[in-house]
């Protein structure tokens, strides 16, 4: 370790001279801006690349001419005909089989026996209970309207994923392919899926459907490589002593054996689709996100925060109930036990299913609750938000002012003021400081395009935004950390919180800052400041508990007190973690800015949805990318930092 | 021996690990050489032969390349160079139908960390080999079933790995391996997570097993005392290479090289050396009173040797016939240790 050291400090030394001459030069080019010439502030129009023009050229050539719409045409007709058939069955849209709707309490039920095979007594409390509140609010049909999709997407996703998992598994071609395409996909904002989709398939559920498969295949894809590739070589090679074909290896040994990383794959298509089925409201897919946007955009908080509560719910509910049953074990049965022994909760679940049906036959309540029977905690909640705000209005709106006038305002202002080339040589020499040339190069490939593309400004508002809630989602959630995770349990419960507010989907924290600051940037930047605190918070705890206890104790030995113990031991060995966490908080940012484009801002996100409403794919597909690229240049810079910090810490320890 | 009643051999087999081309390999490649170039030789020109029915056990150091040498055996490894003959066919050179039916058919084998599969039950784990060949259900779970008392876990058919102990894992991997009746038989450290008294009984049941059934079996172990029990001819790996393969008595008697030597050093030797190793023939010696057994170990007629005054004890065949005499002082350096 010590060799690697003493051949890597000279080129150290080189890289943080050249970063320092490159930063210099982006110094100077921004002091001179009033007297340098203006293409070195703006690029030229002339230098703008067509990109959108290309990519709508393709894509017409692609629909009209490769005759890729009769198969998205086939394509989209078998996923339409499985959403018809759980309409019916969920809420009875008269299609085939026509049996439907499936009262309420049977569903309550069959939810509650199934949390109950899956995580016991208080995962069938918590499903049995979801339930019955969607119905008791009256929110039966647009619940179901959401359900029903993502019964029909996620099997979908779940199926693509692993066919293309397999294939990368199998192919290393395929998987040098698929990477990439998954890194940008994974980094893609929720608009750039809608539009083409809207372009091809057109508005409406079968378009929400569509595009919740294709934005949740990625991370299955990820857990098929990953669990195909940690099935114990023991577990294969008993398989292949045993006789077995590559048919049979794959499909009785193989994918039993990764059941696990399989079922955390199934879960976060789950995630994924919930999120996305809520955010396809804005192309016309009716449910809980569709009343949610309405309702926000009316101002009826206490409705919203109804709806709100529910979608929470079942974000909690379907990610405790998957990952249960991920981590499920299973469980021998005693010899010679009776069927009925060995099926207990299918017994349970016929049973409860006959008095289900026998109730609704007695009575419609319990097959369907009307909205006027339904219960409401809307009146009292508004009520409560008016007394609430007329108490922090003053302190609420002094804040908003301050912030608008004298933060947000003049940042932006100074954001959008920086020339292009300054920035352009900034970023390479943040790219040179952490990785190199090579890094520089990748750094100023991602911006580049972005400068190319003739939407800087309109980035440069997305990256002003992105950077003021990432500071200020630092400065709340690290020391927000150090309290947590001065305490093992206090720590362990944080985590928790931290856990379960990452499954709801971003839409969710758009509610309560509405709620306090109205429709402003404030209330945009208060929604991703809470968004993108939860995984600095998190990542600041595993990165402090990671911390070895041996160092701690040394340090404790050496007579450090608290505050020198944090400072010189605790801290810099969780720089490297907190990183990670800093890493995925501008993506949550990102990703937020851009959905809150409807309340209004005037970034990327704004012309995304132009672009959704005017169904321009080109132009969509470029902001998208736009998007996309500042978050890999993120990610690129911070990943490449931290590797080099574990690097130089492990080689110290040396 | 021919190469027409060895069920398993192998000539100059070697298997090297590491990225990138292979380097040329020839029999005075050196394992320093290898290293030097980022790769290493797990197997080290390794020339074999098993016969049918024998046993050979394979003992070494960890990391010795033991598993590895079973593995290119069984072509769950491809040989990086030299050929493996399984009864007389190049195994490296079958189809992959013909491999999956010669397992099918032919070979079991006990994994170190016993391989079994997560989701299924003990039972079904035993079943599976059967499985994969297309038995019909009955017949499977009849003969999964047999397999699983036999190894004593009759019982816990429906338990799953995760619910077994260690030792009982490990049986129902040995149950498995020999739920297709295999002719070739591999056990990789089959008994290690076992205690003693069921390690012992195992082993009983092996002789019994081999006695029944003519098997050819390659056993792996780090335990002297089993090898001992088990054995037909014992190979000592080395950094790769087999040291030597002989009886069990040679290797501790005549050790090949100073590696052997020291490697069985702290063997009891009356445990392994038999009396007929030591008789020389009679040369018209008039021999009288009680005879010793030939293949009794000296441990075993310890007492005798010790009680019995005359110089030079007879001792006899199998058959009954006199085999030779034993020099007594010379036994008695075996058991007692040689005199100060
Ligand atoms: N798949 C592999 N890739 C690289 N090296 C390997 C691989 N398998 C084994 N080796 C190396 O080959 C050598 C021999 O390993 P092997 O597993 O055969 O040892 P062993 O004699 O069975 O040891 P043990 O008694 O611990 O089981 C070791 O140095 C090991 O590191
Ligand atoms: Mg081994």
């Amino acid at each position: 370790m010590t060799v690697v050291s003493l051949h890597a400090a000279p080129a150290a030394f080189d890289q943080r001279r050249t970063a320092q001459a490159l930063l210099l030069l982006a110094a100077l080019l921004t002091v001179g801006r009033n007297v340098l010439p203006d293409q070195l502030a703006r690029l030229p129009e002339a230098m703008v690349i067509p990109f959108a023009h290309w990519i709508n050229a393709v894509f017409a050539f692609l629909r009209d001419d490769l005759g890729l719409m009769s198969l998205t045409r086939a394509f989209s007709d078998m996923v339409e005909f499985c959403l018809d058939v759980t309409a019916n069955l969920l809420y009875g849209k008269a299609r085939w089989p026509r049996v439907g709707p499936i009262p309420w309490v049977v569903i309550a039920a069959t939810a509650a026996t199934v949390g109950h095979a899956l995580g016991g007594r208080r995962l069938a409390v918590l499903a049995g209970g979801t339930f019955v509140w969607i119905a008791l609010m009256g929110q039966w049909q647009w619940a179901m309207e959401t359900l029903s999709v993502i019964v029909v997407a996620a099997p979908f996703s779940v199926l693509l994923g692993l066919a293309l998992g397999t294939l990368a598994w199998r192919f290393r071609a395929a998987e040098r392919v698929l990477n990439p395409l998954l890194n940008i996909a994974q980094s893609l904002p929720h608009f750039a899926y809608m539009i083409p989709v809207v372009v091809f398939i057109g508005v409406g559920p079968k378009a929400g459907a569509i595009v919740t498969i294709i934005f949740s295949v990625p991370p299955m894809i990820r857990l098929t490589l990953l669990g195909l590739r940690s099935v114990p070589p023991e577990i294969i090679e008993s398989g292949k002593m045993s006789g077995a074909t590559r048919w049979q290896l794959m499909t009785r040994v193989r994918l039993p054996a990764a059941r696990t990383e399989l079922l955390i794959g199934v879960n976060q298509v789950i995630m994924q689709s919930l999120a996305m089925v809520v955010l396809a409201s804005f192309i016309g897919m009716p449910g809980l996100g569709q009343k949610l946007l309405q309702l926000l955009q009316a101002l009826k908080i206490g409705l919203s925060f109804e709806i709100g509560l529910t979608i929470v719910l079942l974000a909690i509910l379907l990610d405790r109930m998957s990952k249960a049953w991920a981590y499920r074990q299973p469980v021998h049965h005693a010899q010679g036990a009776a069927w009925v022994r060995r099926h207990p909760h299918l017994v349970v679940w016929l049973g409860l299913t006959a008095v289900g049906f026998a109730l609704a036959a007695l009575h419609p309540f319990f097959a369907e609750i009307e909205r006027k029977q339904a219960l409401s905690l809307a009146g009292p909640i508004d009520a409560g938000v008016d007394a609430l705000l007329t108490v922090i209005a003053p302190v609420a709106e002094w804040l908003r002012w301050f912030l608008i006038t004298w933060v947000l305002i003049p940042l932006r202002d100074a954001f959008l003021w920086l020339p292009t080339t300054a920035v352009l040589v900034f970023v390479a020499a943040i790219g040179w400081r952490v990785g190199g040339r090579r890094s520089a190069l990748v750094c100023l490939g991602f911006v580049l395009p972005i400068a190319l593309s003739g939407w800087w400004d309109r980035a440069m508002i997305t990256v002003y935004m992105v950077t003021v809630s990432v500071v200020l989602a630092l400065l709340i959630g690290v020391p927000l950390g150090l309290v947590a995770a001065a305490r093992p349990q206090r720590a362990a419960r944080m985590l928790l919180l931290c856990d379960t507010m990452q499954t709801f989907p971003s839409f969710i924290y758009l509610i309560p800052v509405i709620m306090l600051f109205g429709v402003n940037d404030v209330a945009v930047i208060a929604a991703v400041v809470v968004f993108a605190t939860v995984p600095i918070l998190r990542y600041t705890i595993e990165g402090l508990r990671g911390v070895p206890p041996e160092l701690v104790e040394a340090a404790e030995m050496s007579g450090a007190s608290r505050g020198q113990m944090l400072r010189h031991v605790k801290l810099p060995l969780a720089v490297p973690t907190l990183l990670v966490g800093a890493n995925q908080s501008i993506m949550f940012s990102l990703f937020m800015v851009i959905i809150a484009a409807f309340i209004g801002t005037q970034d990327l996100g704004q012309e995304m949805q132009r672009a959704l409403s005017s169904a321009d794919v080109g132009k969509g597909l470029v902001l998208g990318f736009a998007v996309a690229f500042i978050g890999l240049l993120a990610d690129h810079v911070l990943l490449t930092w931290s590797r080099g910090r574990v690097a130089l810490l492990s080689s110290r320890a040396t | 021996m021919s190469d027409q009643d060895s069920v398993i051999s192998c000539h100059n087999l070697w298997k090297v690990f590491g990225p990138g081309r292979m380097p040329d390999l020839g029999p005075a490649t050196t394992a320093e050489e290898l290293r030097a170039s980022g790769h290493i030789a797990a197997v080290r020109n390794v020339s074999l032969s098993i016969k049918r029915g024998e046993m050979l056990v394979v003992m070494g150091l960890s990391g010795s390349g033991k598993s590895t040498l079973v593995r290119c055996f069984a072509r769950l490894l491809d040989a990086t160079s030299g050929a493996v003959m399984v009864e007389g066919r190049d195994i490296g050179a079958m189809t992959e139908p013909e491999l999956i039916d010669l397992r099918r058919r032919k070979m079991g084998m006990v994994f170190q960390s016993f391989g079994l599969l997560p989701h299924r039950t003990a039972l079904e784990n035993v079943a599976f080999p059967l499985e994969m060949r297309g038995q019909d259900r009955n017949s499977r779970i009849a003969r999964a079933t047999e397999m699983l008392s036999l190894v004593g876990l009759k019982g816990r058919e429906g338990y799953f790995p995760h619910e077994l102990s260690g030792g009982q894992q490990q049986r129902v991997g040995i149950a498995r391996s020999l739920a297709v009746e295999p002719d070739i038989w591999f056990l990789d450290e089959p008994f290690s997570a076992l205690d003693p008294l069921i390690r012992r009984e195992m082993q009983d049941e092996f002789l019994r097993l081999k006695a029944m059934v003519a098997k050819t079996i390659v056993f792996i172990t780090h335990d002297f005392d089993e090898a001992i029990r088990l054995a037909d001819r014992i190979a000592i790996m080395k950094d790769g290479a087999v040291e030597q393969c002989d009886t069990p008595e040679r290797i501790v008697m005549a050790p090949a090289t100073e590696y052997v030597a020291k490697f069985t050093s702290a063997i009891d030797r009356a445990r392994v050396v038999r009396a007929g190793a030591l008789a020389r023939p009679a040369r018209g010696q008039s021999v009288e009173g009680g005879a010793l057994p030939a293949q009794a170990t000296l441990h075993e007629i310890a007492r005798q040797v010790v009680s019995d005054p005359r110089p030079h004890l007879p001792v006899t065949a199998a058959d009954g016939g006199l085999l030779g005499l034993m020099d007594r002082a010379e036994a008695l350096d075996i058991i007692l240790g040689p005199a100060a």
